[in-house]
């Protein structure tokens, strides 16, 4: 007894103890006999000489006993019980084997007792549920992953591709009859591919049947595509389904058209009439010209 | 103060000469055998001159000589690019390849490609989703017409499977998501097709786009497949475009792209409207990501006992940096 509160002077409060933890409210004991956890008179092992525990091990409860007798012999100090499969009869082994212990030691064994069972239950629910395997990234390669993957977004030019594609879709006719462009500038661009598309060419205008445009496409170009541009727009008008579109139709042309973003003052809110004639293949900025009264001066009110 | 340091004699062979202009030095010269750092630096910055310097003169002879010539100039060099300089891949699909055709004609996807089956997509995540990756699902459930997002509450994909196959989806989709953002993705054809794994990386969500556009209509999107040139590639480009219905919605002016490069499955999802028939414009709505195959097996999803058709082996196959699989 004297022994014991010397020991706990010394390591309790005053001076070196290697198994304790100390936290900003707390104390705590990393002594594998402690049955608690915390840094407490009670709950040293050290600084008890009648002290009880319980430990599991491979999923087996033991019961850990130190009395003042065997104080002397270290390797025999810690008599271990091994306590029932079964929850109840093991609280009971506890009771008879901690009879006549305080009480402290009584509870706090079969609280620990407690907690190890539920841990030991959930142990081995979670392992007939699905594991999560962990697969171990290495930062080099994640890292050259990384680089690689942007280099090739900068490769592949995804907006051009995409519009390629579908200028592509729109000449062989995948969309049928929705957009209808007007047909010579549309035979303007098959003449410039092999003669196979000539013959079609030729074909369509057949159908069509516009032959007032054949002899006059290189003079007349610009009114012609004027004007029928100007259907187009109307067409496409029609084709869109709400007002809203027209709003993002003029939003792309804001967007996608490089210049525009150098002449911010251009941007028109609404429909972007035609001005002057239509250069069809250089890209072209469209500025709208306003006009304004200077507002009359303040002065003249008073 | 510098030159005069490195005009005292050295042991190490002349110093003052430079490569260019006869020099002195012995044929067994290094940079490397200089002790003292700065001067080593030095040297290594005056050699990096002469080399720059003879390279100008090479390039201002060589556009005289194009200039000299003019109309008789021969074509400039076509650059080297990666894309030029990969190294053929022996399964590269021919177009008019009949064995692929007749291939094609039989695997797993020919009941749709044959319009026999409508897709159907479930979308799903692994266990315990975090906002990002639910967000992703979303989206991508807008994107893809006839899919549905249904909650993993920790269930088994092999126990799934059957259940979607009994309810007639044809494809399967689980996100894998780790802290709290998505990496993976497999994708799996459902009446015992194969099954992809990828890695995602690069996801934006369509409030992280900058000019986007409005939400998705449920119009059928277009689909486009960029670059898919080997067999593998083909594979692979036949499950995506299985994923979308038959019948594009034109008036809807959507468009799905799956465009490969290097290797690297990039997805956008844009809006195009015809300016006239030179241009189109697109705007970008909806998520954006891109894929890189982990593996492909053959049949539904089976870790354990599963035949791999193809499974990324860093070693073997990043090696090299012009050879791509897809």
């Amino acid at each position: 007894m004297q022994h014991d509160d010397v020991i706990w002077d010394l390591i309790g409060s005053k001076q070196f103890c290697s198994y304790k933890v100390k936290t900003k409210t707390k104390n705590f004991c990393r002594n594998e006999y402690n049955t608690t956890g915390l840094c407490n008179r009670q709950s040293c092992p050290l600084a008890n000489s009648q002290y009880a525990t319980v430990r599991e091990e491979k999923g087996r409860c033991y019961l850990y006993m130190k009395v003042i007798e065997r104080a002397a012999f270290p390797a025999r100090m810690w008599e271990k019980v091994k306590l029932s499969e079964c929850y109840e009869r093991a609280l009971q082994e506890i009771d008879e084997n901690l009879i006549y212990w305080p009480r402290y030691y009584r509870h706090k064994c079969k609280q620990r007792f407690t907690k190890i069972t539920q841990y030991l239950i959930r142990i081995r629910k979670l392992t007939l549920k699905r594991q999560r395997k962990l697969v171990p990234l290495s930062r080099k390669v994640e890292r050259r992953e990384k680089r690689r993957e942007e280099k090739a977004l900068i490769a592949a030019q995804l907006d051009n591709a995409i519009e390629k594609e579908l200028l592509e879709r729109l000449k062989q006719g995948t969309y049928g009859d929705i957009y209808n462009f007007p047909i010579h500038a549309f035979d303007k661009a098959l003449e410039k591919q092999d003669e196979e598309s000539e013959s079609e060419a030729e074909e369509e205008d057949d159908e069509e049947g516009e032959d007032e445009d054949k002899g006059r496409r290189e003079f007349v170009a610009d009114d012609e595509i004027e004007e029928s541009d100007l259907s187009d727009f109307e067409d496409m008008n029609n084709l869109k389904v709400s007002d809203e579109e027209e709003g993002d139709s003029s939003e792309e042309e804001e967007e996608t058209e490089e210049e525009m973003e150098g002449s911010p003052g251009a941007k028109s809110k609404g429909k972007t009439p035609l001005k002057g004639p239509v250069r069809k293949k250089r890209p072209y900025v469209e500025i709208e010209y306003e006009q304004e009264t200077e507002p009359a001066p303040k002065s003249k009110a008073s | 103060r510098y030159e005069k340091l490195i005009q005292e004699p050295v042991d190490n062979g002349s110093v003052e000469e430079s490569e260019s202009a006869g020099s002195s030095f012995p044929p067994t010269f290094s940079l490397s055998t200089i002790k003292n750092k700065q001067r080593r630096h030095l040297m290594f910055m005056k050699l990096k001159q002469e080399k720059r310097k003879q390279k100008l003169e090479l390039r201002k002879k060589r556009k005289k000589e194009r200039d000299a010539l003019g109309d008789k100039a021969p074509p400039k060099d076509v650059p080297k690019t990666i894309e030029n300089q990969r190294v053929y891949d022996e399964t590269t699909v021919d177009p008019e390849d009949e064995e692929v055709a007749f291939d094609e004609g039989t695997d797993e996807f020919s009941a749709y490609f044959n319009k026999l089956t409508n897709p159907k997509v479930l979308i799903t995540t692994s266990d315990r989703p975090r906002g990002r990756t639910v967000r992703f699902c979303e989206q991508l459930a807008t994107v893809i017409p006839n899919a549905h997002v249904y909650y993993r509450r920790g269930l088994a994909l092999k126990r799934i499977i059957p259940q979607c196959v009994s309810r007639n989806f044809t494809y399967l989709m689980v996100i894998n998501e780790d802290r709290k953002v998505p990496n993976g993705m497999v994708l799996c054809h459902l009446p015992d097709g194969p099954t992809a794994h990828f890695k995602v990386s690069s996801v934006r969500l369509r409030k992280e786009m900058k000019r986007r556009g409005k939400d998705p209509t449920e119009h059928h999107p277009e689909v486009i497949l960029n670059n898919f040139s080997t067999r593998l590639g083909h594979s692979i480009g036949r499950m995506f475009a299985a994923l979308f219905p038959h019948d594009p919605h034109f008036v809807g002016r959507q468009v799905a792209t799956f465009h490969n490069q290097r290797d690297f499955i990039f997805f956008r999802f844009h809006r195009y409207i015809f300016k006239n028939e030179k241009r189109v414009g697109i705007q970008e709505l909806g998520p954006r990501f891109t894929l890189k195959l982990r593996s492909l097996q053959k049949g539904t999803f089976d870790s354990k006992f599963g035949e791999y058709e193809w499974v990324h082996k860093r070693h073997e196959m990043d090696s090299s940096r012009r050879k791509f699989h897809l």
